[in-house]
């Protein structure tokens, strides 16, 4: 059993979702909604195993793979993981479950197809970070596109057509480049796709330029980076609270997970030459991103600028080439996870009663919806880096090991967590205390039961991790280790 | 007096032989076939492709043999491609059938026969060894297609079609006619394998030769329909009825290419530095054109005739590849790929215009893009048959048409750094192309229905549909088998 982990890991989710889409069809809206949990569920369990069976010592591929799927290109059905990726499995998994109890009362139109999408998209976005060879990783890559375009263009706000194309053509665009890069890395290398067989590929200086940019551009569309960030910020107004939260806590993290995957490994001599372009760009999205959000009238925007600016806090952990910065950007991968997605499950909650996302409809939330002022208040201090939450770890490793590279790249990202806990407390001083400011925040009711227990399951995520990141980071180490060693030793020959 | 006559192979061309008899046999039955018995025709047409595939199957031989005084060729290119034609064939004769029943005019045995005869038409053009076969085909072909267009009468914009398809037709007839005689002229044969050896052996007149060339690549494209000999196609599909488009936007895609193969590979290969590039610029044109056009078209047979041009163009790709620099090393990858893109667009053709066709009902044409509005709502099955096609049309994966155009990008990188211009170019109009089989799919998923109707199309229909579209999907994950079989056919007839 263990040795079909990652398939099941894979698949249960999709054939689910495609079952969740037949009981649809039966026309039994609550049966469908209790299928999906039901599905969502398994998908987590199946992948509890691979985090407690995980050798930490190993720092290669575990739970391996490998089947021969198109002889012709020598295309293999080839998966694994190792300590980058087997978190983020889990966690996609996790956030599933979230998103499927999410939408429990709110989704009232189509709820088979909702429930389908995002259970097909998961299975999609496992693949994604279990796929050991190339057009593997890229048919997930681009098939995981299909199910948010439809959610935010069926579910989505007033601008959804816009925004879901907008999303199409943008990722699309990153990625038909990427995919000659990876045509080109089958031709050098005799005809083969295995990724891990690129990283022991010799390569020029002048082609691993190439291959940087490409992935570069790839990946930076789908982090997103500045300035190809545009798309995000869109996406995020007009996809239902559900797609949100997928694209903050998972989709985000396919881009970065890519720099891991590819960029580092396959062209290191380029990323060294290259750091340069990478760390300022993610500077500039640290502390311009960071006072871009500050001035948003629209919670789920700002949000989704503050995504951004976090994702700048990864990418520039990834570039230092130590085991501190990438070790704390992969921690802050991970609680990004946690606290964007009870971020966007929180304004969520007011948008189901009020109807509204903008700051200024809102104030003195807290006279009546007291149990839910507590917990958004955690969640924007852990989105503003407060120690003993998750958010701090990570950006405080970052900074670290940025200290190490260059101390005023650590000025700056350091400096970046003033504007980071500003836009986030004035955000919630707004919205949460004061008078009450008009007769829909006076009519407000608490949380329910359901709300209640999603938030609080992230709540407990979130401080487990600010608290004791061990079993988080133990099973990176190795994988890093080895990483970093790979990437120190220059490919050119 | 016969001393000299032998009788030929005439097993090579049996399932040519069984088709003509068997049309020549319908046409005669269906005089005795009231308008309300129909279906006999039908089902005689159907009985009659799938007997040619039977006959295939039993002769073929896996080698290449020449017949007819070396006029004929049966390989297993040529095996392969007739196969997927008589799948195609009655597919689109599956999914016609209930759109010309329901119009009185075109609901009489000709359109079986014709449909029959343009069939013969392009199994003559694939095993063809002759510039005279290949002419006799192609005339064939065409001027069954031209009576198609034509059949229903009372149409103004059918007529029309039929007209600009017909003089348009014949002037690149012309234009591929005075190529070969040019080629001719210069070689001194008109068998294609004679050219090859005649080419090979030195000597030739160059300019009189690539004289001929640039005519005969011009008549090809046009039948191809790739810029700037695309203008009748947007005007044809349009026109033509839509079972008729069906049949002009499948079928003879598969012939296209094998007389591209027969003439400029099989024939002219040692030319190939000229063709590829005129190629390359027609390549280039129709991916351009072709989807910056579709994005302005409101019809969805329209979009499709500029979609199929930038396909086509997509398909060049593999076929410029072959011979780079005089080194033919990676010419089978490349041909075979694009003759898996070829399939693979037949099927995904066949499939759309099927969801025309079963879209429309009698009086009603569904080739309006709003047409498709909220289909979702009507039809949640049907709409993601739809959603299948198009992303697959888009070459999104898991989808045939992903690997389609992955097979001839990989082709393309692997003519080395000076063709990644090409690919680049190429990925960049998918892109925009992606644009409009997106908005297909906003039209069915994020509008409201203008009518709530629910689709009323017949049991057989749907399930032939669905299978399309499934198979559209599961060919999407599985596509080693048309792509090794491809590989094999012309590794064993190159």
């Amino acid at each position: 059993m263990s040795n079909y982990l990652l398939t099941l890991a894979i698949w249960v989710p999709i054939f689910g979702g495609l079952a969740v889409l037949v009981a649809g069809s039966l026309g039994n809206d609550s049966k469908t909604r209790g299928l999906a949990l039901l599905v969502a569920v398994a998908s987590f369990l199946v992948t509890i195993p691979l985090w407690t069976k995980f050798d930490i010592a190993n720092g290669g591929m575990q739970f391996v793979e490998l089947v021969n799927w198109i002889p012709r290109f020598n295309i293999n059905y080839h998966l694994g993981v190792d300590g980058i990726s087997m978190l983020f499995v889990v966690l996609n998994a996790f956030i599933t479950i979230i998103v499927v109890a999410a939408g429990w009362e709110v989704i009232q139109n189509k709820v088979a197809q909702y429930n389908a999408a995002f259970l097909i998209m998961s299975g999609l976005m496992n693949g994604i970070f279990t796929s050991l060879d190339g057009v593997l990783f890229y048919v997930f890559f681009e098939a995981s596109l299909i199910p948010l375009y439809l959610i935010i263009g069926v579910w989505g706000g007033p601008n959804r057509v816009y925004a879901a194309f907008k999303f199409f053509l943008y990722t699309l665009f990153g990625s038909l480049l990427f995919l000659l890069a990876l045509m080109y890395l089958f031709i050098q290398s005799g005809g083969s796709f295995s990724i891990l067989e690129w990283h022991k590929l010799p390569i020029a200086l002048g082609p691993q330029i190439w291959l940087f940019l490409a992935f570069l551009i790839a990946f930076a569309v789908k982090v997103p980076m500045w300035p190809v960030h545009t798309w995000l910020p869109d996406a995020h107004v007009e996809a239902p609270t559900g797609g949100s939260i997928v694209l903050a806590a998972i989709a985000l993290k396919l881009g970065a997970y890519g720099f891991l995957r590819f960029s580092l490994p396959i062209a290191p001599d380029a990323s060294h030459e290259l750091s340069g372009l990478v760390v300022a760009l993610s500077l500039i999205a640290v502390v311009y991103i960071g006072f871009v959000a500050l001035v948003q009238e629209d919670m789920k925007k700002l949000v989704a600028y503050s995504s951004i600016a976090h994702m700048g806090f990864v990418t520039l952990g990834f570039f230092m080439f130590s085991a501190m910065g990438i070790e704390g950007a992969l921690v802050q991968m991970v609680s990004h996870g946690f606290v964007s997605g009870a971020m966007f499950f929180c304004i969520g909650v007011m948008y189901d009663r009020v109807h509204s996302r903008q700051i200024a409809d809102y104030g003195g939330v807290v006279n009546t919806m007291p149990k839910f002022a507590a917990l958004f208040m955690l969640f924007t201090m852990a989105n503003s880096g407060l120690p003993a939450t998750s958010g701090f770890v990570g950006e405080f490793m970052v900074i670290l090991g940025a200290v190490k590279f260059n101390f005023w790249v650590a000025f700056a990202a350091a400096s970046s967590m003033i504007v980071g806990a500003a836009y986030s407390l004035w955000m919630y001083k707004r919205v949460i205390f004061g008078d009450v400011a008009n007769h829909h925040v006076a009519e407000l009711s608490d949380i329910n039961m359901r709300e209640f227990a999603i938030l609080a399951v992230l709540a407990v995520a979130t401080l487990w991790m600010g608290v004791y990141p061990q079993p988080f980071t133990e099973v990176m180490h190795a994988s890093v280790n080895d990483l970093l060693h790979h990437v120190a030793i220059s490919k050119i020959q | 007096m016969f001393d000299n006559f032998v009788v030929p192979n005439l097993l090579p061309a049996a399932p040519e032989i069984f088709l003509a008899t068997m049309a020549l046999a319908i046409l005669m039955i269906d005089l005795l076939v009231k308008d309300s018995r129909r279906t006999v025709t039908f089902v005689l047409t159907q009985l009659t492709l799938i007997g040619c595939a039977a006959i295939q199957f039993a002769t073929s031989t896996g080698e290449i043999t020449y017949t007819f005084s070396n006029m004929f060729v049966d390989d297993l290119m040529s095996d392969l491609l007739k196969l997927f034609l008589y799948m195609t064939v009655v597919i689109v004769m599956f999914y016609s059938r209930g759109y010309v029943i329901d119009r009185e005019s075109m609901n009489k045995g000709e359109y079986y026969v014709l449909a029959l005869f343009a069939t013969l038409g392009m199994m003559v053009m694939i095993s063809a060894n002759h510039f005279l076969t290949i002419y006799i085909g192609l005339e064939l072909l065409s001027l069954s297609l031209y009576a198609m267009v034509a059949m229903n009468r009372d149409s103004v914009l059918s007529t029309e079609a039929a007209m600009k398809y017909f003089v348009l037709g014949a002037l690149a007839s012309g234009l591929l006619l005075y190529g070969m005689s040019m080629i001719y002229g210069a070689t001194g044969t008109l068998e294609i394998t004679g050219i090859a050896e005649r080419l090979y052996g030195g000597g030739v007149n160059k300019s009189v030769l690539v004289f001929g060339l640039v005519f005969l690549v011009a008549g090809l494209a046009f039948k191809l329909g790739v810029v700037p000999f695309h203008m009748w196609i947007p005007d044809v599909y349009q026109g033509a009825p839509t079972s008729v488009t069906l049949f002009i936007g499948s079928a003879p895609k598969l012939a296209a290419f094998a007389i591209v193969m027969r003439l400029l590979v099989n024939g002219l290969i040692t030319l190939a530095a000229d063709w590829q590039a005129m190629l390359v610029i027609l390549s280039v044109l129709s991916m351009a054109i072709g989807n910056l056009a579709a994005i302005a078209q409101t019809n969805l047979k329209r979009m499709l005739a500029y979609s199929a041009i930038s396909h086509m163009g997509f398909m060049l790709l593999g076929i410029v590849t072959g011979v780079v620099g005089g080194d033919a090393r990676y010419a089978l990858n490349a041909y075979s790929s694009s003759m898996f893109y070829v399939i693979s667009y037949v099927l995904m053709s066949a499939g759309t215009f099927g969801m025309i066709l079963m879209m429309s009902r009698a009086g009603f044409e569904a080739e309006e893009l709003d047409d498709y509005k909220g289909l979702n709502k009507r039809s949640p099955w049907f709409a993601g048959i739809m959603l299948m096609l198009m992303f697959s049309m888009a070459g999104v994966p898991f989808f045939i048409g992903f690997f389609a155009k992955f097979s001839v990008l990989q082709a393309v990188v692997a003519a080395g750094p000076g063709y990644m211009w090409l690919a680049i170019v190429a990925v960049l109009f998918s892109l925009i192309g992606a644009f409009y089989y997106l908005r297909v799919v906003k039209l069915m998923y994020f509008d409201a229905p203008a009518d709530e109707t629910p689709l009323s199309a017949p049991m057989d229909m749907r399930i032939l549909i669905s299978a399309n579209g499934l198979a559209v999907a599961l060919l999407g994950i599985f596509p080693q088998v048309i792509m090794s079989l491809c590989a094999y056919a012309l590794l064993r007839s190159l």
